[in-house]
């Protein structure tokens, strides 16, 4: 992820699909977990500490539509009713049989993955804009279900209350300890990510991706490997709705309407289709973009104009500059800021003999 | 033992700026979320103002007890994870009262408040189980929740019947979101106690295409009365669609969310509207003398006073809203012998709020721990010759059916 050798020495497929290249990656690796592991909570505030939790759920969510759009090539604009199934199963399993999270968890995870695998059905037959507007109806559908079926959704409000997730009897109110839940989900989501894409089946993936009809000469069952790939990206989607659902204390569909998957979409995009790293620097980027943005205009807005009119101004402009930025990182780098990273990674490689 | 050294750093150098800060002038912060921009922003240009400019009054008159508020606003979009941000971000500010923004946020924000100990409003939207003070010990509806609207909403139309409802027909138009189910279990309720015949009609989201509704229910099910819970672009859709249906709108009442003058105008003027009914949880209108004030205030600056003052509704509910906290705030200050006060004594300073009426545009309010929506009081106004004119005092609809349901939504 972060570093490279400076040539290719490797000679076997085994070296080559190693999960750490050098050993040096592994020590980064290490140094990363424990800056935020154990050195984060302990620095950061409270406030600074929510934002990490954000992140880290969004981090879960864009791995997993990663998976299916940059892995597999499938567009898939129902991320956000896959969230909202894994939230609901999550919270109907609280409220009804008290089920602690380590049950709640796989079995939102579960039961997203089995719908998603149903909406996924389609993409046999079509590809490309056609399939994003199946799975566009597919977030309708579940929107609209979830609205008027009381069995799910616990009533007219169609949000359910949710204790927050205990460990060993404790209860984990405090953003640090939620803060560590949430890590733990987001690590595994990520070294089960960094796996699944140098298996087999992440192999299958990129040949679905590439060409499909060759994958299929050469032996690969598409049509499995494309539910599957359905199936695995609505499960960390699944995930992520259990997530927020804990974070939050409520499960409410309207957290999870089409303009939530349209935020997954861009953060894949955003941050760069097929690659892990690049899942997490787009959902970092997306869900701090307006943070920063707002912040350097309260700042320097200042200056220019009077307080009363700032107020009106920072929320208009906020999306302007949310707009012009994304647009303005595409144009540089079309391939996300995964790319960005590689490019200034390469430049430095060479670094001051480059030619 | 490095990071616990740079912790007691960051803990001192936090120490010594909030220190400096207090030292100067005694300050209370109010935190609020308020959309200027996203789907709500109709309501959000007119109501953020509001709320900023009774805050300015209350400052540029000297504050409370000693005391300047302190306002930070900050727009969440109607996004759930930046009203979570926002909410964090208010709480390290120091807010020790929040104004919530929007009906799922109030849901996700709830229990936050309780583990914070910081209290939060959700005037005319929110949860109306709410209302539940030992429940919901932190949030405070302290107007109308949807449940007490439906409720005034068939006291009205059963006063302007004739005192009956039995056999009578009454059309429910909502849009079809949580928040307009939610006056559907009492209005079933009320149903089974005055023998009304009810129908419901669903608009999908976003609401602009209702012809189909409103030929309905003005061709086929013709009922007496009409309740539209509508919200957005879609109240205007629905008052020019029952002017071409041939519908008289004096036989229509929209809920508070479809009661504002951009409304009407947005509908086609105030001619087109004349006869509906608006049920509003602030009074409507000019003549409150707290609106001259606040004019008068933007006179002494020598500025105009904004342009939302114009949408009377939207922006009195402002008023009302800020004035709530404003006055919780006072009554902790005075309850705590003018200590810095704390989440929780603004709580209780809510739950004091008590025959504080702001000349009229307040209703007549008495929040208790048990009861935070303040008794569900209402007034209706009516479209008449190009104003809102009232047509009932303050008033409630069926408290024990909504008492009884807010203890049943447990």
């Amino acid at each position: 992820m972060f570093h490279r050798e400076s040539g290719v020495f490797k000679t076997s497929y085994v070296a080559d699909m190693a999960l750490y290249p050098l050993p040096i990656t592994k020590w980064t690796a290490a140094a990363f977990a424990g800056l935020f592991i154990v050195i984060a909570p302990l620095i950061l505030g409270e406030y600074f500490i929510s934002i990490l939790d954000l992140i880290l759920i969004a981090v879960v969510g864009a791995l997993g539509l990663n998976i299916l759009v940059g892995y597999t090539g499938q567009i898939s604009i129902g991320h956000g009713a896959f969230m909202s199934v894994g939230a609901y199963t999550a919270a109907n399993l609280v409220v009804h049989l008290g089920a602690p999270f380590w049950v709640t968890v796989p079995a939102g995870g579960l039961m997203a993955a089995l719908i998603g695998a149903v909406v996924g059905i389609p993409s046999l037959r079509i590809k490309g804009i056609y399939l994003a507007i199946a799975t566009l109806a597919a977030q309708l559908i579940i929107e609209w279900t979830i609205n008027h079926v009381p069995a799910i959704s616990g009533g007219v409000q169609a949000s359910i209350q949710v204790p927050r997730p205990s460990l060993f009897g404790t209860q984990l109110k405090s953003q640090t300890q939620l803060y560590l839940f949430l890590m733990a989900f987001a690590v595994l989501a990520i070294v089960a990510t960094s796996n699944l894409v140098r298996s087999r089946i992440g192999r299958a993936f990129i040949a679905v991706r590439d060409q499909d009809v060759a994958a299929e000469i050469i032996g690969i069952n598409t049509f499995r490997y494309k539910l599957w790939a359905f199936a695995i990206s609505s499960f960390y989607a699944g995930v992520t709705g259990v997530l927020y659902t804990y974070y939050l204390g409520i499960a409410n569909y309207e957290q999870f309407q089409i303009t939530v998957s349209i935020d997954y979409l861009a953060m894949v995009i955003i941050g760069g289709l097929g690659s892990v790293l690049g899942s997490i620097l787009g959902a970092i980027f997306v869900t701090l973009l307006p943070i920063v943005t707002r912040s350097f205009l309260e700042t320097f807005g200042g200056l220019i104009f009077s307080q009363a009119d700032l107020a009106n101004m920072i929320p208009n402009l906020r999306l302007i500059l949310f707009g012009g930025l994304i647009i303005f990182f595409l144009v540089v780098e079309p391939e996300g800021l995964n790319r960005l990273w590689r490019n200034i990674r390469n430049y430095f490689r060479v670094w001051p003999f480059s030619y | 033992m490095k990071s616990l050294l740079m912790v007691a750093a960051a803990a001192t150098a936090a120490a010594l700026c909030f220190g400096g800060a207090t030292a100067q002038e005694k300050e209370v912060m109010i935190g609020g979320q308020c959309d200027r921009t996203g789907p709500t922003q109709i309501v959000g240009v007119v109501i953020c103002p509001a709320i900023q400019d009774y805050i300015d009054l209350v400052n540029s008159n000297g504050g409370v007890e000693g005391y300047k508020i302190k306002y930070n606003e900050l727009d969440n979009e109607y996004k759930v994870p930046q009203a979570v941000e926002e909410y964090e971000r208010q709480k390290q500010m120091g807010a020790v009262s929040m104004l919530i923004y929007g009906t799922p946020q109030a849901q996700a924000l709830n229990q936050k408040l309780v583990e914070d100990k910081i209290p939060g409003t959700s005037p005319g939207f929110g949860i109306s189980a709410s209302a539940d003070g030992t429940r919901f010990p932190y949030l405070f509806p302290v107007a109308a929740t949807y449940w007490s609207q439906g409720a005034a909403a068939i006291q009205f139309i059963k006063d302007k019947l004739g005192g009956s409802l039995k056999g009578k027909k009454i059309a429910y138009v909502y849009y079809d979101n949580p928040a307009g189910h939610e006056p559907l279990p009492i209005l079933e309720d009320l149903q089974k106690i005055e023998g009304f015949e009810l129908r419901s009609f669903a608009v999908p989201p976003p609401g602009v295409e209702m012809g189909a509704q409103v030929l309905d229910i003005a061709q086929r099910y013709r009922p007496d009365f009409v309740i539209d819970h509508l919200f957005g672009r879609s109240p205007s859709v629905a008052i020019k669609e029952y002017k071409r249906a041939g519908y008289p709108l004096s036989k229509v009442m929209g809920l508070v969310w479809a009661s504002a003058e951009a409304d009407i105008l947005a509908a086609g003027g105030w001619q087109v509207a004349e006869g509906y009914h608006t049920l509003q949880f602030a009074g409507a209108g000019d003549d409150y003398p707290i609106r001259q004030e606040i004019r008068a205030m933007y006179k002494a600056q020598s500025k105009e006073p904004p342009k939302g003052m114009d949408d009377t509704v939207i922006y009195n509910r402002g008023i009302l809203n800020s004035a709530l906290h404003v006055e919780a705030i006072r009554n902790a200050l005075k309850a705590n012998g003018g200590k810095q006060p704390t989440g929780t004594d603004v709580k209780n300073g809510f739950e004091a709020i008590h025959d504080f009426t702001l000349g009229g545009l307040v209703p007549p309010l008495k929040v208790t721990p048990e009861d935070h929506e303040g008794g569900g009081w209402v007034q209706i106004f009516q479209v008449k010759d190009g104003k809102f004119v009232k047509e009932t005092e303050w008033f409630r609809g069926y408290p024990e059916v909504v008492a009884a349901a807010v203890k049943k939504a447990e």
